[in-house]
């Protein structure tokens, strides 16, 4: 009796799913997100579900956008790709770097739907490359930084050593030494993008070594909190952290995925789409700063924002020469800035940084 | 009390069937309540759980890929437990076992000898093994209680991988980031099923089950394991030795991991990232005792798990449901099969017997 | 510099970093020390940080945001003692689903809560003594939970050894069939025991989501559980050398940091495995002498009751 009762119920159920599901398919595009992290994590995954979100109010009943958030970087990511594009998603968008391959997988068996991967540097017909480069954004809080410390030490939350940190941490030594030779830049890898209690402890690590601003490439607001109750300067990291420092943040480097996902999508609608590889900065809108704190002095205000117009019109350029590495060698001679291939994969520092950078 | 639970004299091989069934139906009712109180309409959620993840031939596949780091993991602890060796730490186990295997190729990628993968099996055996001889060493030399030796491992097994993989196994070509050149196809696990997923690892898994369904019921060292699981001092009495039990089941437990994490960087995955396996090792115990230590009970738990995985990526993204969801359905799940089990071996009477002033 | 004064905040990032370690140890110690082995520690202190985050946010009261993390702790402590007591299902297993279904519900409850800052709990000034230099900011500038998580370890060690509460506790550990012939009420007491632990967990994730990062986010504890109930291990079973392993644990996390900033040349990760290494060589040591572990470990932990007859 039991049995029949629970077939019948699942029998039911088949075919109610069957009709909503198969009504919903015709109506709007399905546009896909997936996450590596909780949307609550407050960091990378909530920005790019704040992107999702401008998705589906700028095109309202017109597409649907759905998400799978928490996704590993291992044999998951593959079948969940797999399965919103088999269920007639349009576009997909696949937010970590670790996605790439499963993402290029996916891609090769369904040509008609569009993926756009972020971070990663392989591209197909119906994939699309995309990226934010962070290190201009880092490179205006460095200027802030350099005139800001007065301990002419500056701490820095990592997370794990790839380029893209590394990027980070040299664009923002760059800029600091050159408003502030003195300055040295000390480095804490908590081996993890998001752990909130790790990350503070490393905070306070820094501040107890002399730092006296602090920036992270960590994912909570745990290091900024610390910085609050030492009362010593931080910066903020994908998102406005103010809330959690209203005194200490200096500014935040805020990721924007907005314009990009609503373009994006409207180029499927449309009909336009086409491979590309973008990577934007602060001119595009996709790396944004956050209003700057009320206790920065004027002139540096103004420094920071003729710096952040600078490299917007494309006077200023973060990694232009001349630099050194950090073992003394030219990182980029007068006259010559670094290009994109060598930016992708950097792996030293520049001069300024303390410590070997881990390989 | 006006309920009793009575032990029964001999299990109940009714209940050995009919509890799962029974669990199955509780889950259904309270996922009702759940998800009315999200406010999903609870019968497509459960379609969306357990239906809709095997609609198609692909997707029964995936189940199967899902299933197969489980179904081994959990195989190799539960002979462990039956001789009440508390190994928890199969997830480094895996790891270390996918870290050695893949280091035949990850040293030769220009091999392409029909060996290299028979040899990478081996090998991740012998990794998942020898990482899991280490609680077996402080166990049996210093007596180091080995749920607490294995369970530190795995945090040290994964911190070694991030070690080699945003290090010196970082992909040449690719840009610094940090994981290695895909497998090659000598690699790589054959696949099974063309168009899916399902591969080779699959089959071993399935061979696991098999030999250790042997092992357990017609083997010596079987019969020891059990002994010395069910009545240590019997086991003494009959010249057993208690430390040999230690190391077999750590071993075999390990190399079974091992193997598990070896199937999935040359299998799916197909190259060497910095997160391999998302918990399988600790699910997998899970598995094992919702099998009841039993390799059939375990292929079926192992596949159950897996769909509830399935299931929640599927209500994500046909309701919206979040992944938290899953995991209280998980939980819940997990929770009324274990619970239900008290049927087996008890059953439920009311206490009519006057209670009687001790 | 003229010295020492650097220890003054690495002290105090340790206490911090060691407190909720203490709070969840000293909470499954008893529930071991009952027989009982819990394995969903993490799952408790998740739900007890959401819970008492929660509490805070709404109500502003943080002695009822303890309260509430205790006694979400609690409840979720009773959901495995029903199952694991009264039905006998596997602690290991049950222990383990404890934290699948601990990590979803706090999530789920924590949606609204994410991004939200909070007052953190405040430091005490104990009789204006916490400006005394070098002493003053480390024994008398803490928050009440500190000083909470230290008086439970003084208040379990006194109840253990001292008590006869304690003396039957233990005896319900160490042979839950005698304890029964006797006429103590193993079940009730084990439930007791349980609910303490889940309760103290509870309270060690608030003091994350309160205290050491005044914050919700979804899966804040990132491993703290699990470390938790390593060091009871660590500990044999001792209420005290739960607070010596917690703080060592907490000292070598923050070194390490420390040696990095310092500029040491050494991958983090390696760097990152050292508090592992140190619980296991620390505990190689210990195990050696087998009579410690005997005298203090439960030797029913794990094995189910049921009262013949």
């Amino acid at each position: 009796m039991k049995l029949k009762h629970i077939s019948s119920l699942f029998g039911a159920a088949a075919i109610a799913a069957g009709m909503l599901m198969g009504s919903a398919a015709s109506a709007e595009d399905k546009i896909g997100f997936i996450y590596v992290g909780p949307v609550g994590d407050h960091g990378w995954t909530y920005r790019h579900d704040v992107g999702r979100q401008a998705v589906q109010k700028e095109f309202g009943d017109k597409v649907k956008t759905t998400f799978v958030e928490s996704v590993k970087e291992g044999p998951d990511s593959e079948r969940v790709i797999r399965q919103m594009a088999a269920d007639g998603h349009k576009l997909i968008f696949t937010t970590s770097f670790g996605f790439m391959n499963p993402t290029l997988k996916v891609a090769k068996q369904f040509p008609d739907v569009k993926f756009e991967h972020a971070t990663g540097y392989k591209r197909a017909d119906n994939v699309s490359t995309y990226s934010s480069r962070f290190y201009e954004g880092r490179y205006v809080v460095g200027k802030i930084a350099g005139k800001m410390t007065k301990s002419n030490v500056i701490g820095y939350v990592g997370s794990f050593p790839i380029p893209e940190v590394v990027r980070g941490i040299n664009a923002m030594t760059l800029a600091a030494r050159s408003v502030n030779p003195n300055v040295t830049v000390k480095v804490a890898w908590v081996s993890t993008w998001y752990d909130p209690g790790k990350e503070g402890d490393a905070a306070k690590a820094l501040i107890d070594q002399g730092a006296d601003v602090i920036l992270q490439h960590t994912d909570s607001p745990a290091p900024l909190q610390v910085a609050e109750s030492r009362g010593v300067w931080a910066v903020g990291q994908a998102s406005d952290m103010s809330k959690f420092a209203p005194k200490a943040q200096l500014t935040a480097i805020v990721d924007n995925w907005d314009g990009y996902y609503v373009a994006r999508t409207k180029a499927v609608l449309d009909g336009t789409w086409k491979s590309e590889d973008t990577w934007g900065g602060l001119k595009s809108g996709m790396v944004e700063l956050a209003p700057y704190n009320s206790a920065i002095p004027a002139d540096v205000v103004a420094l920071a924002e003729e710096t952040r117009k600078g490299i917007e019109d494309g006077s200023i350029v973060p990694f232009a020469g001349p630099f050194n590495k950090q073992d003394g060698s030219v990182g980029a001679a007068a006259g010559e800035a670094l290009d994109d291939g060598v930016l992708l994969g950097m792996n030293w520092y520049v001069e300024g940084v303390e410590g070997q950078l881990p390989k | 009390m006006l309920l009793k639970i009575e032990k029964r004299a001999e299990y109940s091989r009714v209940m050995v069937y009919l509890t799962p069934i029974i669990a199955l139906a509780l889950t259904v009712l309270s996922s009702v309540i759940l998800f009315e109180l999200l406010g999903v309409n609870p019968v497509e959620a459960l379609f969306q759980f357990f239906v809709a993840p095997l609609d198609t031939k692909y997707e029964f596949s995936e189940l199967f890929v899902k299933a197969t780091p489980l179904m081994l993991c959990a195989i190799g602890l539960s002979v462990g437990f039956r001789a009440n060796v508390w190994n928890i730490g199969a997830e480094g186990q895996l790891t270390m076992g996918a870290i050695v295997g893949s280091s035949l190729f990850i040293y030769f990628p220009e091999t392409e000898s029909v060996f290299l993968l028979p040899a990478m099996i081996i090998m991740g055996a012998i990794g998942g093994a020898a990482w899991a001889g280490i609680p077996a060493f402080l166990k049996t030399r210093f007596n180091a209680n080995e749920i607490l030796t294995s369970l530190m491992l795995v945090y040290v097994a994964i911190l070694f991988l991030s070690v080699l993989v945003h290090g010196p196994w970082r992909d040449p070509q690719g840009f610094n980031f940090p994981e290695s050149q895909t497998f090659s196809d000598s690699a790589d696990m054959p696949i099974l099923l063309s168009g899916t997923r399902l591969h080779f690892g699959t089959l071993l898994a399935f061979l696991a089950v098999l030999g250790a369904w042997m092992m357990m019921a017609r083997t010596l060292i079987g019969f020891q394991v059990k002994v010395i699981g069910e009545a240590p001092r019997a086991g003494g009495y009959a010249g057993f030795s208690q430390k040999k039990i230690v190391w077999f089941t750590l071993l075999f437990g390990g190399a079974l991991a091992g193997v598990a994490g070896l199937s999935e960087v040359s299998g799916p995955i197909d190259q060497v990232l910095p997160s391999i396996s998302p918990g399988y090792g600790f699910t997998a115990i899970i598995v094992a005792f919702l099998g009841r230590l039993h390799p059939v009970g375990i292929f079926f738990a192992s596949l159950l798990m897996a769909l509830t995985y399935l299931g929640g990526e599927t209500a994500q993204i046909n309701l919206g449901l979040p992944v938290a969801v899953t995991g209280v359905f998980q939980g819940m799940v997990l929770f009324f099969l274990l619970a239900s089990d008290v049927l087996v071996h008890y059953r439920f009477r009311l206490n009519t017997a006057r209670k009687v002033a001790p | 510099m003229s010295g020492f004064e650097w220890i003054v905040p690495v002290v105090l990032t340790v206490i911090t970093a060691a407190t909720p370690l203490v709070f969840a140890g000293i909470g499954e110690l008893i529930t071991e020390k009952s027989g009982v082995l819990n394995l969903g520690v993490e799952g408790m202190m998740l739900v007890g940080a959401v819970s008492g985050f929660i509490a805070a946010t709404v109500t502003g009261n943080y002695f009822l945001a303890v309260g509430a993390a205790a006694l979400a702790g609690a409840i979720m402590a009773f959901l495995f003692g029903v199952l694991t007591l009264s039905l006998m299902a596997n602690q290991v297993a049950t222990g383990l689903a404890l934290t699948l279904f601990g990590v979803g519900l706090s999530a789920l409850m924590g949606q609204e809560f994410v991004g939200e800052p909070v007052q953190a709990l405040a430091k005490l000034d104990i009789a204006g003594l916490s400006d005394i230099p070098f002493i003053g900011p480390i024994v008398f500038g803490q928050d009440a939970l500190v000083y909470l998580s230290f008086f439970m370890v003084i208040v379990v060690s006194w109840f253990l050894y001292k008590t006869k509460g304690g003396l039957i506790l233990r005896a319900v550990g160490d042979s839950h069939d005698a304890a029964h012939s006797i006429g103590y009420p193993v079940i009730a007491i084990r439930y007791m025991a349980v609910m303490f632990g889940g309760a103290m967990s509870g309270i060690g994730g608030a003091y994350l989501s309160l205290a050491y990062t005044p914050m919700w986010a979804e899966n804040m504890t990132a491993g703290r559980g699990w470390i938790a109930l390593a060091l009871i291990v660590f500990a044999t079973w001792k209420p005290g050398l739960v607070l010596v392993g917690a703080y060592m644990f907490g000292g070598i996390t923050i070194l390490q940091l420390h040696a990095q900033a310092a500029g040491l040349n050494v991958p983090s990760q390696v760097l990152s495995m050292l508090p592992y290494l140190a619980t296991v060589l620390v505990l190689v040591l210990i195990s050696k002498d087998q009579s410690r572990i005997r005298k203090h470990a439960p030797a029913c932990i794990g094995k189910i009751f049921h009262p013949a007859a």
